[in-house]
């Protein structure tokens, strides 16, 4: 019995928990935004105006990527090689396709003369911080979902070169972890709009 | 024992025994400047913080200069300053500039980069015994965005219409718009962009910081083992991963504000009689996304500062810290607090006077806990056998700053008393003790104590011993007179106050004091740096374990290689603090050495009830299953003994 042998400190995989670290820095950028959106709204003089439709599309295009990547996810990890490039492939096309209907999302946005920038002095329809937050939110979200693409598409790459597998988890674990992330984090931050419109 | 080590521990540290092998092979490059090995980034660091506080302290010397003597004829400083001199006096513009830059320089290249970015690198493997940080390359990589920050920070100083000048803080409108002042054109657009890439490098480097401490412990290293700088570095990090990316948010809206038109720190504003078409927004929000790192900020200068000095002052009182766990208490309880006092900053900035006495009670809470660490400090200190090495001369100056700089920090956080001194001379003397000299008496100290493990090498006492000295007399007469001026009314952020009759009178003679005192601590800094300088190539080999100390580093060779330790890192048996502890044979155990070879000393919850009850032959059959660890570790220490006297000798 080795009862002085000390012990060895519980520990958890060095990057996952680092991505874990990742996603709460982002967590607090948008929480700088949204705490900034409410407390500049309170102050009055704050355009009304009607979200972009889109965005119902929109969000039921990034939950529905989240579940292929999960699917991909569960087919690495059951060594099932088709249904994890099949899921990836999915994946990487509806994240595309979420930021394209982002895109018609302020194309939507510029036709109700909502704009991000300009005062009045160049522009009839001067921009109001509701309308420039609008875009600030959408904009740093998208921005962060590129990062996410490009994890997706190389991991997509590796699942090709069969390099993904039951006993290869470790990136797969990540890329779904930060890719879910990204998805509730546009979800919470449709609630928010919703809700504070 | 080498198996026990679990998966994924290996596939992380990289550095492990791999590159240990191939240490010889590698390239210049790879070895002194795109190195992943944190004690060369930690070098990097510390050689770019001494760089920019000698910068920073430069700069600061001219607006002295400008504020002790206005009528002086200032054209010897052409030859530097160009055309920011006319007619011997410094443009007032580039006052402003001067001071903003002093400020963003001082707070986050030198006393956050400088002192973090060295500190955590170096110390957080070396005393937790891993073998480097849990991602080598986004420590390179932090170190690289905090290079590229500091290039486009100092480019700013050199761009025609000058750098940033809204003060470190850069506040809208001044700051948002480009015409404003001549620095809030391109040189606030660097500052920002600089201080981009800052957030990011500081970013890279608090999450990997986090993630070594939690996860590449050695045996034993549980959290309640801890040394106290490693708390520290690590509720430091904690603290920059919550409030650094909120600054990130805040310049970006600013950047919006400034380049593409947005309002959402302007509203209807008339400049030079045209009135500029914003609407609806708000300066204030800016100051409160600012402040809301800006508190936290502070606390990330000071709190590895109170951390090293946790660690000096134990080793040289040879006592255990006083209250290790009230100390850890108390940073939990300053990183929590520290995220909601931030108004404390606004109350005359039209804050809501309700939340302003909110802030206000809160702001008060947390003299609390800094007045607990204060205390522990002296009671560590009190009937110990101190050494005065250099290191411990900072530590005590800087629990001395730390309590004069803390105390008027309760007067300003009253509002009622803020209202009259906010932006007087007496907030410039109250940050500049607690959070300027404290952290940088913590740098000092720092550099002092860790020299020998940095670079093999011991600095010169003699010399520390005037450096400190001087040091610690200067910024007391520095800064002390200035809680008078701001008593009355002297304000903060002014090129000139000559025109005001009664500052004029009172205070002329004043002022050019405090200049001639900087002048005068500066000249010490200069000892520093020659003492710093001549030690890395000639100081006195330094011996195994210098100070007599308990943590992991200095088990490690005198000067480690990549991966830290030969052979298997040591585990740890107990806290790090015992020092003079009753009845053992010399006066520190260090942190590897097994409770069962200690029988002298140990407590009587320290003797395990198997140990006890059952007799010798357990005892002796663990310490045949452990019998390899410590005899290395002590075969080295040996080792370096002989070193020394060898070395010794040929002197
Ligand atoms: C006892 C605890 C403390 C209290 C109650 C306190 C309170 C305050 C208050 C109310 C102000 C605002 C003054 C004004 O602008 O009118 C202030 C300014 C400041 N404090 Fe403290 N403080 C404390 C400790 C510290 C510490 C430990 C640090 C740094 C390590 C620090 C750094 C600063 C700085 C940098 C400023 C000025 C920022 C600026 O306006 O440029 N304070 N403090
Ligand atoms: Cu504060």
């Amino acid at each position: 019995m080795m009862h002085d042998e000390p012990q060895m400190p519980l520990s958890m995989h060095p990057k996952k928990f680092a991505l874990w670290l990742f996603i709460v820095s982002i967590i607090m950028i948008f929480a700088a935004f949204s705490s900034a959106y409410l407390v500049r709204r309170a102050e009055g003089n704050w355009l009304e105006f009607d979200l972009p439709p889109v965005f119902w599309t929109t969000t039921a295009v990034l939950v529905a990527s989240s579940v292929t990547m999960q699917w991909a996810h569960f087919s690495a990890r059951r060594n099932n090689m088709t249904g994890l490039k099949l899921g990836m492939v999915l994946t990487v096309l509806l994240g595309i396709g979420f930021l394209v209907g982002q895109w018609n999302a302020w194309q939507y946005l510029v036709e109700q003369n909502i704009f991000f920038g300009g005062n009045a002095n160049d522009n009839p329809y001067p921009a109001n911080p509701s309308g420039s937050f609008l875009y600030v939110l959408t904009g740093v979200h998208a921005f962060h979902l590129v990062s996410g693409l490009v994890f997706l598409g190389i991991i997509t790459v590796a699942a090709f070169g069969y390099k993904v597998h039951s006993k290869s988890m470790t990136r797969i674990d990540m890329c779904a972890t930060y890719w879910h992330f990204l998805d509730v984090l546009w979800v919470s931050l449709f609630v928010f709009l919703l809700v504070n419109h | 024992m080498a198996a026990v080590d679990i998966p994924a521990k290996h596939d992380m540290a990289h550095g492990d025994d791999h590159d240990h092998d191939h240490e010889h092979h590698q390239s210049f490059i790879r070895k002194y400047i795109f190195s992943e090995d944190h004690k060369t980034i930690a070098r990097q660091y510390l050689f770019s913080g001494i760089f920019w506080a000698f910068l920073g302290g430069a700069l600061s010397l001219i607006f002295r200069l400008q504020l002790g003597f206005p009528k002086m004829d200032m054209t010897f400083l052409k030859p530097i300053l160009g055309k920011w001199i006319q007619e011997g006096k410094l443009d007032p513009e580039f006052y402003l500039a001067l001071v903003t830059m002093h400020g963003t320089i001082m707070v986050f290249f030198v006393l956050t980069a400088g002192l973090s970015g060295t500190f955590s690198n170096f110390l957080i493997p070396l005393q937790i015994g891993a073998r480097d940080m849990a991602s080598g390359f986004l420590n390179m990589l932090s170190y690289w965005f905090f290079f590229l920050s500091s290039v486009i920070m100092l480019t700013s100083l050199f761009i025609e219409t000058g750098p940033a000048a809204g003060g470190w803080t850069v506040y809208p409108p001044l700051s948002a718009l480009p015409q404003a002042l001549n620095g809030s054109g391109m040189g606030m657009t660097m500052w920002l962009v600089a201080m981009a890439f800052f957030i990011v490098s500081s970013l890279l480097g608090s999450i990997n910081y986090i993630t070594t401490v939690i996860n590449l412990r050695t045996r034993g290293m549980s959290f309640s083992r801890l040394p106290l700088t490693i708390w520290a570095f690590f509720l430091t990090a904690v603290i920059g991963v919550l409030s650094f990316p909120v600054l990130f948010s805040a310049a970006l809206l600013l950047i919006f504000d400034r380049s593409f038109g947005t309002s959402f720190y302007l509203s209807e504003i008339y400049i030079g009689g045209e009135a500029l078409h914003y609407v609806g927004g708000s300066p204030l929000l800016y100051q409160h996304l600012f402040w809301f790192l800006g508190h936290p900020e502070v606390y990330i200068v000071l709190l590895p500062a109170l951390g090293i000095t946790s660690e000096i002052i134990a080793t040289n009182s040879r006592k255990p810290i006083f209250g290790y766990r009230a100390m850890i208490g108390s940073m939990m309880a300053i990183t929590v607090l520290s995220f909601v006092v931030w108004a404390h900053h606004m109350f005359v900035s039209g804050l809501n006077p309700f939340l302003g006495s909110i802030f206000m009670f809160l702001t008060l809470i947390i003299a609390v806990p800094s007045a607990v660490k204060a205390f522990n400090y002296i009671t560590t200190l009190w009937r110990g056998n101190i050494v005065f090495t250099t290191g411990m001369l900072f530590s005590i100056g800087l629990v001395s700053v730390f309590i004069s700089g803390g105390l008027t920090g309760i007067a300003l956080g009253n509002s009622a008393i803020d209202i009259q001194l906010h932006d007087t001379y007496f907030v410039v003397a109250h940050f500049h003790l607690v959070m300027g000299s404290a952290s940088f008496f913590g740098l000092m100290a720092g550099v002092y104590h860790w020299f020998p493990k940095m670079f093999g090498r011991m600095m010169d006492d003699k010399l520390g011993a005037i450096h400190f000295w001087g040091t610690f007399i200067g910024v007391y007469l520095v800064f002390f007179p200035m809680h008078y001026m701001g008593i009355a009314g002297f304000p903060r952020r002014y090129y000139s106050f000559t025109g005001f009759e009664v500052w004029k009178e009172l205070y002329l003679d004043l002022t050019g004091f405090i200049t001639i005192a900087a002048g005068f601590t500066a000249l010490f800094q200069v000892l520093f740096l020659y003492n710093f300088i001549h030690s890395i190539f000639r100081g006195r080999r330094a011996p195994q374990n210098p100070w007599r100390s308990n943590t992991l580093e200095w088990t490690a060779p005198i000067n480690p290689g990549h991966g830290n330790w030969v052979g298997e890192i040591p585990s740890v048996y107990r806290w790090p603090y015992d020092y003079s502890k009753p009845g053992a044979k010399e006066d520190f155990i260090p942190q590897h050495i097994p409770l069962w070879e200690t029988p002298e000393s140990n407590l009587s919850h320290e003797i395990e009830p198997g140990a006890v009850g059952s007799g010798g032959e357990k005892v002796a059959m663990d310490r045949q299953g452990d019998i390899e660890a410590p005899t290395i570790v002590n075969n080295k220490e040996e080792k370096g003994r002989i070193d020394v006297a060898d070395s010794d000798k040929k002197e």
